[in-house]
């Protein structure tokens, strides 16, 4: 087995050449990550903007729900999945066994409850400070949600950051109804597992150091963001 | 000892009754926070309300402005139950002015925009606002880093944006220094003058003396005396009253609270 100083600069290599499978697998894997992590914020945020400023029967019991499906199983969302789009599953007429798309659905339903159950807390602390000021102004409750999630926007970035990086990390749902296909479901986490599996140190490690890179390279922008706005007491 | 006040009623010329409320009360458990208030504030008139910490001052003008349900009895706007139609037609200035996380005439325009207040006349609107609290320099400023009394200056002018009837004023000035205080009251009074009906809560006898025609007072949740503010502040009737300005702490025999 060759050193690992050799390996990474073999990694490097592949990463500074451009290596075509590498480019395809990391553009495969940001637009299955983003989608997913737009569809949950789509999902997340006003779920969770709701929950957090509207008082309802039951809404403990909704709280503690988001905040144990956060935990969800990757691997038994990958399994309930496969379940519903397999040729046997509801939604097997839709043909949508690893694809994308499949992978898309996976990440979302795990991302969802992140950005749900994170938005209901920022929300909620911040209606607390709102609240009687927008009460004696008359709010109605679409107005009110919208103020609280603008207001609370660069706090949602960190929440649509975490979303990001529980989507962008995951394996065990996303090769389970992907299926791992190359070129059509490759992604970075399933690759790392494949080409280790195999031996082909290289590749996983190229791929594996392109995932940090993007990692640091989102949470800087976030925090760059956040912090901008906290000097300028909007945040 | 103190004779239990007469049904309490603050007039003024106009003889409009704009606000009214019988028998009100509040509970929390077994606690009687607000009890038997009967008040009617007619329009036009400035109403000052006062009494010592816990008295219920605070909690009375938000049960008045409708932010909290009574438990007991009602409150009446223009003869008619309150509503979210009539608060519309009311303002409340908070003690700790709450401020978006927004710029100083991004605040404003919430405010317009909330009452369906748009285009030309919001625009307007919005520039009379802030000239009115002088604010002008500080129009693009997040509000939340304008100083203490630039943000009440700011409050009070989103309040008084939307045109309001009525204004409630919770200790205004509470925290402010001499200054900042004088423009609060500089507001209070154009907004007087504009016809605005006012209700202040204060502590400062000063303030009181400056901004009230009507002094309500409060003790244990009730009101036990009212009177022209002069009248009530320079010879006051009820024992709670007397030991309040004579910054003595007043303990009701009478009442447990509990009751």
């Amino acid at each position: 087995m060759e050193s690992f100083t050799a390996i990474l600069a073999e990694a490097l290599g592949l990463i500074l050449s451009g290596d075509q499978a590498v480019i395809d697998i990391v553009l495969l894997s940001l637009r299955v990550t983003l989608t997913a992590v737009v569809l949950a914020c789509l999902i997340g945020l006003p779920l969770g903007a709701m929950v957090g400023a509207f008082r309802f029967p039951l809404r403990t019991a909704v709280i503690v729900t988001m905040n144990t499906m956060m935990g969800l199983p990757p691997v038994v969302v990958g399994l309930v999945v496969y379940l519903m789009l397999s040729a046997a599953g509801p939604l097997g007429p839709l043909a949508l066994l690893y694809t994308a798309t499949a992978m898309v659905i996976a990440q979302t339903i795990l991302v969802t409850p992140i950005v749900a159950a994170l938005t209901r807390q920022v929300v909620e602390d911040l209606n607390e400070e709102y609240a009687e000021q927008f009460a004696s102004m008359g709010i109605g409750p679409v107005r009110r949600i919208m103020a609280l999630l603008w207001d609370a926007r660069y706090s949602l970035l960190t929440v649509a950051l975490a979303g990001f990086g529980r989507a962008a990390a995951e394996v065990g749902a996303v090769i389970i109804v992907g299926g791992n296909i190359n070129h059509v479901t490759r992604v970075m986490t399933t690759t790392i597992a494949l080409e280790t599996s195999k031996g082909n140190l290289q590749l996983a490690l190229a791929l594996g150091l392109v995932l940090l890179v993007i990692a640091v390279v989102v949470n800087g922008l976030v925090y760059a963001i956040r912090g901008s706005a906290t000097r300028a007491a909007y945040a | 000892m103190h004779d239990p006040a007469p049904m309490p009623e603050v007039q003024n010329d106009e003889e409009v009754p704009l606000l009214g409320a019988q028998r009100l009360g509040f509970s929390a458990g077994s606690q009687r926070l607000i009890r038997d208030i009967d008040l009617t504030i007619r329009a036009g008139s400035r109403t000052v309300i006062m009494g010592a910490n816990g008295s219920g001052k605070s909690l009375l003008l938000r049960l008045l402005h409708g932010l909290i349900p009574p438990t007991e009895g009602h409150v009446e706007w223009c003869e008619r139950p309150l509503d979210t139609a009539a608060r519309n037609e009311q303002a409340m200035v908070f003690q700790r002015p709450v401020m978006m996380r927004r710029s100083v005439a991004a605040n404003l325009r919430f405010a317009l925009s909330a009452r369906g207040i748009r285009g030309a006349e919001r625009a307007a609107r919005e520039a009379e606002a802030i000239a009115s609290a002088r604010l002008e320099h500080l129009v693009n400023r997040p509000a939340r880093v304008l100083s203490g009394g630039e943000q009440q200056r700011l409050a009070m002018a989103r309040a008084l944006a939307c045109a309001p009837r009525l204004l409630f004023l919770d200790e205004p000035t509470a925290s402010l220094d001499p200054a900042s205080t004088h423009a609060i009251e500089q507001i209070i009074d154009q907004a007087h003058d504009d016809g605005v009906t006012i209700v202040l809560v204060t502590h400062d006898a000063g303030q009181a003396r400056r901004m009230g025609q009507d002094l309500v007072f409060l003790d244990a949740g009730r009101i036990v005396e009212t009177g022209p503010v002069a009248q009530v502040l320079d010879a006051p009737s009820s024992a709670a009253a007397q030991a309040w300005l004579g910054g003595r702490l007043y303990l009701d025999p009478t009442h447990s609270s509990q009751t």
